[in-house]
């Protein structure tokens, strides 16, 4: 006995000192999915194993007794088992999957959103600039997106059967009046700000948060930029104005100011371009802004922006009332915004937003028909626009978030038309509460109510909204949106007439998106019900309606084709109202029955050349001919319209500057745009409503230092 | 007294033991890097993960982060499906974050700090190259002055400049001068330990060799 035991103890005792246990087992999912990449490891050990594709994994090691062994792998929560090594079963972990921003729904019935910031989003902040033909304007940009009509002769969007008046724009959660340029009338005018003043872009088609009010149709929700990633300095020289620019962001980063101004004139252009009409005062605008942000805290922000235009021109054309006659349009305008936005958290899941405005929009207008006895007419205009907005919001358990707010604007409007003047004032109030709700992580509905009190009107309403979004898959989600909307009447009728009422509009929306990593789909239907708009016949009053409804699609694929990127919308759209002079319900002129778009984009890398296109197609829309019986108001249609725009950019580096050439052009192949006739008072002749020219092109150049921003100069034509 | 001393005695000879146990893992761990066979996307991970290991076992090394956030961002560059590319280097910045509160400001931090910049540039090139390419050239700056002699500083800056189309500021030309610069940097440069970081050279000598 004794002598077997030796030997065999002496065979033992280095495999007992050096005894290696042999650790295996497989690492899953909630759902029994094999994990692969996991890193289990024994605590207080260099021993672990990384779980191979079918979650099995193996390890030895010298430990023994009972250990603690965790398991970690990015996207889950890490767990910790105890295991007593010297059993040889093997062991099964099971690693429950975190929540984050991708895996979790999002509110989505109605709007595009364009953010950097978050994920999931349809569109990125460069892509609405990059788009040919749209010359970086926000607004023209949105319109390359479905729920969008393509009115060319009115400033505005006009969002699924509503008119430009019922989209408002919220720069930080104020209201925004006069956000377009003073215009001559059947032509539109730009946004006025540039969308690199912006961070994030929200073109809501209806539906929208109770956070905005006083749009029937649409919200378009700027977020300003905070600060830049590093000081720059640009220079620009195009074929109608330079520019230039800086950008500047202190040591510690944290602060920065900015300075930009640009001057445009359009003279030598239209001398060598012929227009429609003739500029009898040379087309000249003068922008300038600045910025200042400063961090105020590790999670505060104070953002203050002034900006001001100052612009006139003056046209001259044939005289539709009096044949043979020149009629000639004068306009001088000055506007000037400013804004500043504070933002904190007070701790414990609280955070406030408090903001201020004041606006000023002043026009001169002159219109004479020349050599003609009547008097010419004289008009001019002010609006003053000074607001304040408090928010305060509570985070809900992890992902659910409470907003309360308030704001309070005074706006005067002042206009005098030869010597008839009319002026009003109006306060408004409102006080909004809303609750995004995360049931499940897929599962999420918002429910939110305002309620608003205009002074002028003398009374109150209260708007309910609701939306629910589910998440079906990892990819594509459904959702459901309702919500009421009130609106004050359009100054002009106010103007005259202070015994008006809110015009309110209900919208229903039911959605689906599928977003994958180079793919987008998305579809929408809705159904809007217009209620209370303001008739002028026989004498104002509140007894409008009408109704839109419709089906959209939106499409967008970057992998099809390498280094391209397109999209394609399409709208269909059932509309009619009986509002204004209209004698019963009809499709009204500022609506098409089909829209569709497609945008393309493409890269060169070898020669460094951005090639975009943008075609548009729209069926004709109903316009007024005063010349047919009643019975067939509004029953002519202009021409389908079909535009083609296109830009080209070539990036390169002269010196030290990043350097970028670019050209644009609109209406590419010269299509006749017809937007409407107008009809002069005796019903003999018509003018047909379309651009000044064909088509309108530009050339620029543009340089950056210290930064390069090319891309940015590229998005500002 | 006896007893003290042979405690101190077994003690250092324990410390002595943890330390060559230290050394021993990096080292083959470390060498790993040099092979091949260990430079795929499933490869580097595991590898990661492995150094992690070390690294939370020890607390007090920064090395192993080091090497933990190295691996990852490697794992970062070969990944195809670009979705996924943000997640590893969040976590290799991570890691890289701790070897920095271990270490303190460091040129090979910054050089991997950089790597990291440049790593997320490739899920959304027209939208990122601009804010992630400064961020890193900033960084290899920083690490120039931080260690003038570290030759990865100059590959890296070579590297950025090679693969900038010339549009962009990149020149294949200045990026091959600083290049040669890196090589020789390398010849001169010597690692504070056997597992200190010392990757680059054979990688230096094949971008050199690309026309």
């Amino acid at each position: 006995m004794y002598k077997l035991f030796l030997p065999l103890v002496c065979l033992l005792f280095p495999l007992a000192m050096q005894a290696q246990t042999v650790v295996t087992g497989k690492v899953t999912d909630a759902r029994k999915k094999p994990l692969a990449g996991v890193n289990i490891s024994l605590v207080g050990s260099y021993d672990g194993a990384t779980s191979a594709k079918d979650g099995s994994f193996s390890f030895t090691t010298s430990e023994k007794g009972e250990r603690l062994i965790t398991a970690t792998l990015a996207g889950f929560a890490s767990i910790e088992v105890k295991t007593d090594l010297s059993s040889s079963a093997p062991l099964l972990l099971v690693l429950k999957e975190t929540v984050n921003e991708l895996k979790m729904v999002t509110i989505s019935a109605g709007s595009f959103e364009a953010s950097d910031e978050k994920k999931n989003t349809v569109l990125k902040p460069l892509d609405i600039v990059t788009t040919a033909g749209a010359n970086a304007d926000i607004v023209s940009a949105l319109k390359t997106l479905p729920g969008a009509q393509q009115v060319g002769e009115k400033e505005g969007l006009f969002v699924r059967g509503g008119t430009g008046y019922e989209t408002q724009t919220f720069i930080d959660g104020m209201l925004v009046r006069n956000p377009f340029s003073s215009g001559m009338p059947d032509f539109a005018a730009r946004g006025r700000f540039s969308p690199f003043l912006f961070k994030g872009t929200t073109f809501s088609s209806g539906g929208y948060s109770a956070q905005y009010g006083q749009g029937l149709s649409s919200a378009l929700v700027l977020e300003s930029i905070d600060l830049p990633e590093r000081s720059s300095y640009t220079v620009g020289l195009g074929s109608v104005g330079p520019s230039v620019g800086i950008d500047k962001l202190s040591k510690d980063k944290k602060k920065g100011y900015g300075f930009e101004m640009d001057y445009t004139n359009l003279w030598p252009y239209f001398k060598i371009m012929k227009q429609k009409q003739e500029p009898v005062v040379a087309p000249e605008y003068l922008n300038a802004s600045g910025n200042y942000r400063i961090k105020t805290s590790k999670n505060g922000m104070l953002k203050i922006f002034v900006m001001g235009t100052a612009g006139r021109f003056g046209f001259k054309g044939e005289s539709l009332e009096y044949p043979g006659s020149k009629e000639e349009f004068r306009l001088n305008n000055q506007f000037v915004y400013t804004n500043v936005s504070w933002k904190e958290s007070l701790g414990n899941g609280w955070k406030i937003q408090l903001g201020t405005s004041y606006s000023t929009n002043r026009d001169r207008i002159t219109m004479d028909t020349l050599g003609k006895q009547p008097e010419p007419t004289r008009i001019k205009t002010r609006q003053d626009l000074s607001q304040f907005r408090a928010m305060l919001s509570k985070n809900l358990g992890k992902f659910s978030v409470l907003r309360l707010g308030s704001e309070y604007q005074y706006g005067t409007e002042a206009s005098k038309f030869n010597n008839l003047e009319a002026d009003f004032v109006d306060s408004y109030t409102a006080s909004f509460a809303e609750a995004d709700v995360y049931i499940t992580p897929r599962f999420v509905g918002r429910l939110g109510t305002r309620y608003e009190y205009s002074s002028l009107l003398r009374s109150p309403n209260i708007a309910p909204r609701a939306s629910l979004a589910y998440k079906l898959d990892a990819k594509s989600q459904v959702a459901l949106a309702y919500g009421e909307f009130y609106q004050k009447p359009e100054p002009q009728y106010l103007r005259f007439d202070h015994n008006l009422g809110y015009m309110r509009a209900t919208h229903y929306i039911a959605s689906y998106q599928h977003i994958s990593q180079f793919r987008v789909f998305r579809t929408e239907v809705f159904y809007k019900q217009y209620h209370d708009l303001i008739k002028t016949v026989p004498s104002y009053n509140n007894n409008g309606k009408g109704y839109a409804k419709g089906a959209e699609l939106f499409w967008r694929d970057k992998k099809l084709i390498k280094n391209a990127d397109y999209w394609i919308s399409y709208s269909w759209l059932d509309t009619k109202r009986d509002h204004l002079n209209f004698p019963y319900e009809v499709q009204p002129d500022f609506a098409a029955e089909h829209t569709a778009t497609l945008v393309y984009k493409h890269f060169i890398p070898d020669w460094m050349l951005n090639l975009g296109a943008t075609y548009t197609f729209a069926t004709g829309r109903p316009y007024y001919n005063p010349n047919r019986p009643q019975s067939e108001f509004m029953t002519d249609r202009t021409r389908n319209l079909n535009t083609l725009g296109i830009n080209v950019n070539y990036l390169t580096t002269v010196g030290k500057a990043f350097t970028v050439f670019v050209f644009t052009m609109s209406n590419v192949i010269g299509n006749e745009q017809q937007y409407g006739w107008r009809y002069s008072s005796d019903k003999m002749r018509r003018s047909m409503v379309g651009p000044m020219a064909p088509r309108f092109f530009y050339l620029g150049m543009f340089m950056s230092f210290g930064i390069d921003r090319r891309q940015e100069m590229i998005d500002r034509q | 007294m006896k007893s003290i001393l042979a405690y101190l005695l077994f003690f250092a000879v324990a410390t002595a033991n943890a330390q060559d146990r230290y050394q021993a893992a990096m080292k083959q761990q470390v060498s790993l890097l040099d092979s091949a066979s260990t430079f795929n996307p499933a490869s580097l991970n595991a590898l990661s993960n492995t150094f992690e290991r070390i690294a939370n076992a020890e607390q007090t090394q920064w090395l192993p982060y080091y090497y933990a956030a190295y691996c990852l961002v490697n794992e970062a560059f070969m990944t195809q499906d670009k979705t996924k590319v943000d997640p590893i280097s969040d976590k290799a910045a991570l890691l890289a974050e701790k070897a920095v509160a271990l270490k303190g400001e460091d040129s090979e931090l910054s050089c991997l700090l950089s790597l990291i910049a440049v790593s997320r540039i490739a899920v959304d090139p027209m939208t990122r190259g601009a804010r992630f390419g400064t961020e890193s050239a900033e960084l290899l700056e920083k690490a120039k002055t931080q260690n003038p002699e570290n030759p990865r500083v100059y590959l890296l800056q070579g590297q950025n400049l090679m693969f900038t189309p010339e549009a962009f500021g990149g020149s294949k030309s200045k990026g091959k001068e600083l290049l040669n610069v890196a090589l020789q940097k390398f010849t001169a440069f010597k690692p504070e330990s056997d597992i200190a970081p010392r990757w680059g050279e054979v990688y230096t000598k094949e971008l050199l060799k690309m026309p």
